[in-house]
């Protein structure tokens, strides 16, 4: 006969999880909504607006800016980042000597510490003192204002992002490759397919699970990115991304409403919205996933 | 030979940031933006990370301590939390155990980082408002974590084990820590780096919810860049001590690391 307690342990055993991530994680992002349909500012909560907050929100320009400036980072850092990943990981995936080193190496940017690498780039796409514009210069390129237009603010971040990324991809990469059968590689070998038509009519197929793995997690984290921007947009105008606003993510968006106009309410809005559309994105990845299978 | 070349270049592209990082901490302010760049260390490491440390609205010393300190506690608990979940949802039959199961991988994907707003509400009605409580709470469990630890110890705990530990009269307790834990343990090493560095790298929560005078290391760093940055090799130095931690780990960890990434690139 099992006392009481042991027929309680596993509840026990779970029970810390899924309180702790009731309290902080679950309750907040609920009461996300409920503040959103607030006035709600730093001297507590006010009157029932309803959509009020979203009304506004829909009609502020900052706010359409910063979802354009998201999704295009979102873009130029996924897009290259995953496609260099496939290569790196086809390339690594065949015997070579050295193989943990050239793994440890191309992991090095991720345990670099993140502000730490908005800090390096900001100084690599400076001016007058980066290193960017010297190498440009080398092709006859005139220097550019990284920080003043979209297009070079938002290269610059998704290099940070592309740099920091692309190996930790690669290894997921690999380790699918690593699963494809190779007697496929060799009946194509046999049939006279080159190399890279086995690329892209074996390899790719075959790791698919893989690729729409990244790509959401990518997306997910591309959604709420935060520091590189941050960071790169040195001096006065950190958090609005610039003079003109010209980086700003929603996050910083986000953040900006509500921690430095202290107007909860509106940012509450913000962050509910950029949570429906990343929840949108992760469904719409799932189906995706589900009918590949 | 096409392909070691590319490989080469690309050891290169990832090293070399990390390289600039450590030729700019140690050089003085006048050449960093000369071209071509100095690519060779200079003298002045020493004097660089001392201005740091007296560097008035960075308190990267404290920043240094405070990450340490949230992100030693985070781990330990992560891991002890999510072993003790993942051993019951793997080994042990409860009333709706699938069900629970399904809520953790529900929440996994969830992004609850857009929680903050009311997150930060609470602090301030727990009175956690600057103070390294707000940093370690909410980040004690991780569904991951759960997840994670659950596929490890359906592979690695054999059944008889645990039932030869029962038959001695071992309560199911005494059975986690003197069986599952130990044979957890390469799983339980992956995600305890994971999760410090992770916590280590967190910004947009103690930016909202610290202050200046009681910073994390990220934070630290950010307050250089707005204050001195112009000052670069000060901000360079910062760097290089906020990244010197996770590279020990990772130089000692490395292979567990990679093991860790394609083992997880595998289930999904």
């Amino acid at each position: 006969m099992r006392s009481v307690t042991e027929r309680l342990s596993p509840y026990l055993f779970v029970a810390p999880f899924f309180v702790i991530f009731a309290a902080f994680g679950l309750f907040p992002l609920v009461y996300t909504a409920w503040v959103s349909v607030h006035e709600w500012d730093i001297a507590g909560p006010g009157a029932f607006v309803g959509l009020d907050n979203y009304v506004t929100l829909f009609g502020d320009p900052d706010f359409w800016n910063a979802t354009y400036n998201t999704i295009g980072m979102l873009v130029l850092a996924t897009v290259p980042q995953l496609f260099c990943a496939l290569v790196l990981a086809s390339l690594l995936n065949q015997k070579l000597r050295g193989l943990t080193f050239l793994r440890m190496g191309v992991l090095l940017p991720i345990v670099t510490s993140v502000a730490a690498v908005g800090i390096v780039f900001s100084q690599i796409f400076d001016r007058d003192a980066g290193m960017a514009n010297g190498l440009l210069g080398l092709l006859g390129v005139q220097p550019v204002d990284w920080h003043a237009d979209k297009w070079s603010s938002w290269t610059a971040i998704a290099t940070m992002v592309n740099w920091r990324w692309t190996g930790y991809n690669a290894l997921i990469y690999l380790a699918a490759m690593q699963a494809v059968p190779r007697d496929l590689y060799e009946a194509a070998t046999v049939d006279g397919a080159s190399k890279v038509r086995q690329f892209f009519s074996i390899t790719v197929p075959n790791i698919r699970p893989a690729i729409l793995f990244t790509v959401i997690m990518s997306t997910i984290a591309g959604m709420q990115l935060f520091t590189e921007p941050l960071i790169f947009g040195q001096g006065g105008f950190a958090i609005s991304g610039g003079s003109l606003r010209q980086f700003q993510t929603l996050s910083m968006f986000m953040f900006e409403k509500a921690f430095r106009d202290f107007d909860y309410g509106y940012g509450s809005a913000v962050a509910w919205l950029i949570f429906v559309l990343i929840t949108l994105l992760a469904v719409v990845n799932f189906l995706i996933t589900r009918r590949s299978r | 030979m096409m392909v070691r070349l590319t490989l080469a270049a690309a050891i290169v592209l990832s090293a070399f940031p990390l390289y600039w990082l450590f030729v700019v901490a140690t050089r003085a302010n006048d050449v960093v933006g000369d071209w071509p760049p100095p690519l060779l260390p200079g003298p002045n490491l020493a004097g660089n990370v001392g201005r740091l440390f007296d560097a008035e609205q960075a308190n990267f010393l404290l920043g240094m301590g405070n990450s340490a300190l949230s992100s030693a506690v985070v781990t330990v608990s992560v891991v002890f939390f999510s072993s003790l979940a993942g051993f019951a949802f793997a080994k042990l039959r409860f009333r709706g155990r699938n069900a629970l199961l399904l809520v953790v991988l529900g929440t996994m994907m969830i992004p609850v980082q857009m929680g903050i707003i009311p997150l930060y509400l609470i602090m301030v009605e727990l009175g956690w408002q600057n103070q390294l409580e707000a940093i370690i709470v909410p980040s004690l469990v991780s569904a991951f974590g759960v997840f994670l630890m659950r596929q490890y110890a359906e592979k690695a705990v054999p059944d008889e084990l645990i039932e030869a530990a029962r038959v001695d009269g071992c309560s199911t307790f005494r059975i986690y820590w003197t069986v599952v834990l130990p044979a957890l343990r390469p799983g339980a090493a992956v995600l305890g780096l994971f999760t410090f560095m992770g916590t280590w790298n967190e910004f947009l929560w103690p930016l909202a919810v610290l202050e200046a005078d009681n910073p994390t290391v990220q934070f630290s760093l950010s307050q250089l860049s707005t204050t001195y940055y112009t000052d670069y090799t000060l901000m360079f130095a910062g760097a290089l001590v906020s990244t010197v931690p996770l590279l020990v780990v990772f130089v000692v960890f490395g292979r567990q690391i990679i093991g860790g990434i394609m083992e997880g690139a595998i289930k999904a």
